[in-house]
């Protein structure tokens, strides 16, 4: 009964180079993170609900009061929903990282053979497949409730490549959050909060010209404006290379900055 | 590496801040033995077994595991060991047969090799008929046996289970003894973490009992409750039964100082044979009438070694339902 345990077969591992590894492990976690989400239908459909909520909050009962020059309201406010949409989204990296911890997986993980990188950049990736589908459904949402984007397919690609790429930047800082603080709990009010004042003084739901000046100085110049301003650009054929570049220059920048950041967390955490 | 111990800790030393969570702790287990490593919460097991298992780096010390430095030879290692922690480090969301594939990948195994191990494995620990569930609907005992299942994918020589029936109802308890008895048969090196005696009893052939991160005491099940004071056999007259009588009748068997409780006419004789005297007890009482309403031969639990080493029992600390992050799960194995 017990010489089963032990199979006969050679257990050999196979030998791949070590950055075909640093890719196939992130893949492979990526793929168990992707498996679960038709499993936990509710987290998706509540993740979707809130900025459903917020294009109906805005459109309906905002929005007529907001004036916007040279756009509808519906068209001008999508593109501060896609954002905000994909920001929000990434929060669950963190959450992810932080139930993880908690549940003693990441030291199985730790215990393998496998890459190391592979356990951060595989909810980094199955997030941006995610915040994929969320955009997605956000975009019917938003056709129904009367977004009609302008300019060419090529543009809107563009617009929902920032997006992505935007979904990936914050994905890091929201890991380095949820590994830098002990609970789950902690991770996720840690990963909301700031968020709010980013998202909301930006020119994502309102004209920053109407703002008090210095907040309106804060408000043209933080990252969720530029991405807003770049993608509303793509999206309604008046698109800004200038614009488009700080955006893109604000992802790679928090990239740059949170990539190293969340290791170094990673590592000081899991030396405990 | 044959002649290598397959584990091997020499004077680990591990802090945090000011706690020696580990103060010069030394442990050696034999090719194919288990090592049943006792302590209280908080006695430095769970950190042993994390720098052993390359998860944790000692402040002090070497360690060696299948002749590998734990430190240096990390990567080669994992490849090498099996690591079963106090809760079951299994996905959830995934089914039985998810989480082993997606574990045998990780450890690099192709994707074929992968899939067919996983379904040796559900087999072999009965999970097959639960293979195609998620975890989620697993009791706590199936979690458990998934866990050791995973741990198992590269057969490995040497394997680290720590406290693996924490939290387990006594069915559980048993079937995961069955299941690491069996293991050890077929020839693997287990280290085991433990609070209950009784499994380091049952499970291991060298026990190393510890306390505030240090040995305290270290030998077989046996030498242990030796060194406590071996067997005794303890005898209750039955009422009117005459106690000095009865002294005289044992008193030629016994090999130390016997215990008189006269209040319960009960007697401790500290044996060295016990069997046979047990034997030859009973018929000299029998010849000299004195009536017996109880006679037991006592082995000394290993409660009792802690209670001598130590001056505290095993389990008088507070059993603190341990919060699940690995932050706290290093403090509290402080």
């Amino acid at each position: 009964m017990s010489s089963d345990i032990h199979t006969t077969r050679r257990l050999v591992p196979v030998g791949r180079p070590r950055i075909y590894w640093t890719m196939a492990d992130a893949l492979v976690l990526a793929r168990r993170h992707l498996v679960q989400i038709p499993r936990i239908p509710e987290e998706l459909i509540f993740s979707t609900i809130q900025p459903v909520m917020f294009v109906l909050l805005f459109r309906y009962v905002f929005g007529g009061a907001i004036a916007v020059s040279g756009v509808s309201y519906v068209n001008y406010l999508m593109a501060g929903i896609f954002v905000q949409t994909v920001i929000f989204g990434s929060t669950s990296t963190g959450i992810g990282l932080a139930t993880d911890l908690q549940k003693g997986l990441v030291d199985r993980f730790r215990s393998l053979p496998m890459a190391k990188s592979a356990v951060l950049t595989g909810r980094t990736i199955s997030d941006i497949v995610r915040n994929t589908f969320v955009v997605i459904i956000m975009w019917i949402v938003g056709v129904l409730v009367g977004f009609r984007p302008e300019g060419s397919v090529l543009a809107w690609i563009a617009a929902i490549g920032i997006l992505l790429l935007s979904s990936f930047a914050f994905s890091w800082i929201s890991a380095t959050i949820g590994m830098a603080v002990s609970t789950v709990e902690a991770a996720q009010s840690a990963g909301f909060i700031w968020l709010f004042p980013l998202t909301f003084a930006s020119s994502a739901f309102v004209p920053t010209s109407s703002m008090p000046g210095p907040l309106r100085v804060f408000a043209e110049h933080q990252p969720v404006s530029l991405l807003v301003n770049a993608v509303r650009g793509l999206l309604l054929n008046q698109p800004d290379a200038s614009t488009i570049w700080q955006a893109l220059a604000w992802c790679v920048g928090i990239l740059i900055v949170f990539i190293p950041l969340a290791v170094w967390t990673y590592g000081r955490r899991i030396a405990r | 590496m044959a002649n290598k111990p397959a584990i091997l800790a020499e004077g680990l030393h591990k802090y945090y801040g000011k706690t020696h969570a580990l103060d010069g702790l030394d442990l050696i287990a034999e090719e194919g033995s288990v090592l049943g490593v006792l302590g209280p919460n908080g006695a430095g097991k769970t950190t042993a077994v994390r720098i052993l298992t390359t998860l944790l780096k000692p402040d002090k010390g070497h360690a060696e595991v299948a002749g590998l430095d734990v430190v240096k030879h990390a990567d080669i290692l994992r490849a090498r060991i099996g690591l079963t922690g106090q809760y079951a480090a299994v996905d959830e969301n995934l089914t039985g047969y998810e989480n082993l594939k997606m574990f045998g990948q990780l450890y690099h195994l192709s994707g074929a090799t992968a899939k067919q191990r996983a379904n040796e494995l559900l087999e072999r620990f009965e999970l097959v008929e639960a293979a195609r569930r998620t975890v989620k609907t697993y009791s706590g005992g199936m979690r458990r046996r998934l866990d050791l299942a995973a741990s198992l994918i590269m057969s490995p020589p040497i394997l680290f289970l720590d406290e693996p029936t924490t939290g387990l109802d006594p069915r559980g308890r048993l079937a995961m003894w069955e299941v690491i008895s069996n293991l050890v048969a077929d020839g693997t090196t287990v280290l085991l973490t433990t609070q209950y005696l009784e499994e380091a009893d049952q499970l291991a052939s060298q026990i190393a009992v510890v306390d505030h991160g240090r040995v305290i005491a270290k030998g077989t099940a046996d030498e242990l409750k030796i060194q406590v004071g071996g067997e005794r056999l303890e005898l209750t007259l039955a009422p009117g039964g005459d106690l000095n009588a009865a002294l005289q009748a044992v008193r030629a068997y016994s090999s130390g100082d016997i215990h008189i409780d006269s209040e319960h006419r009960h007697l401790a004789v500290p044996v060295t044979q016990g069997a046979q005297q047990l034997a030859a007890v009973v018929r000299d009482l029998d010849a000299a009438h004195i009536p017996l309403a109880d006679l037991a031969l006592r082995r000394p639990t290993l409660d009792d070694v802690f209670l001598s080493l130590t001056g505290h029992a095993a389990e008088a600390e507070p059993e603190v339902e341990e919060v699940q992050t690995s932050q706290p799960l290093a403090r509290s194995a402080r």
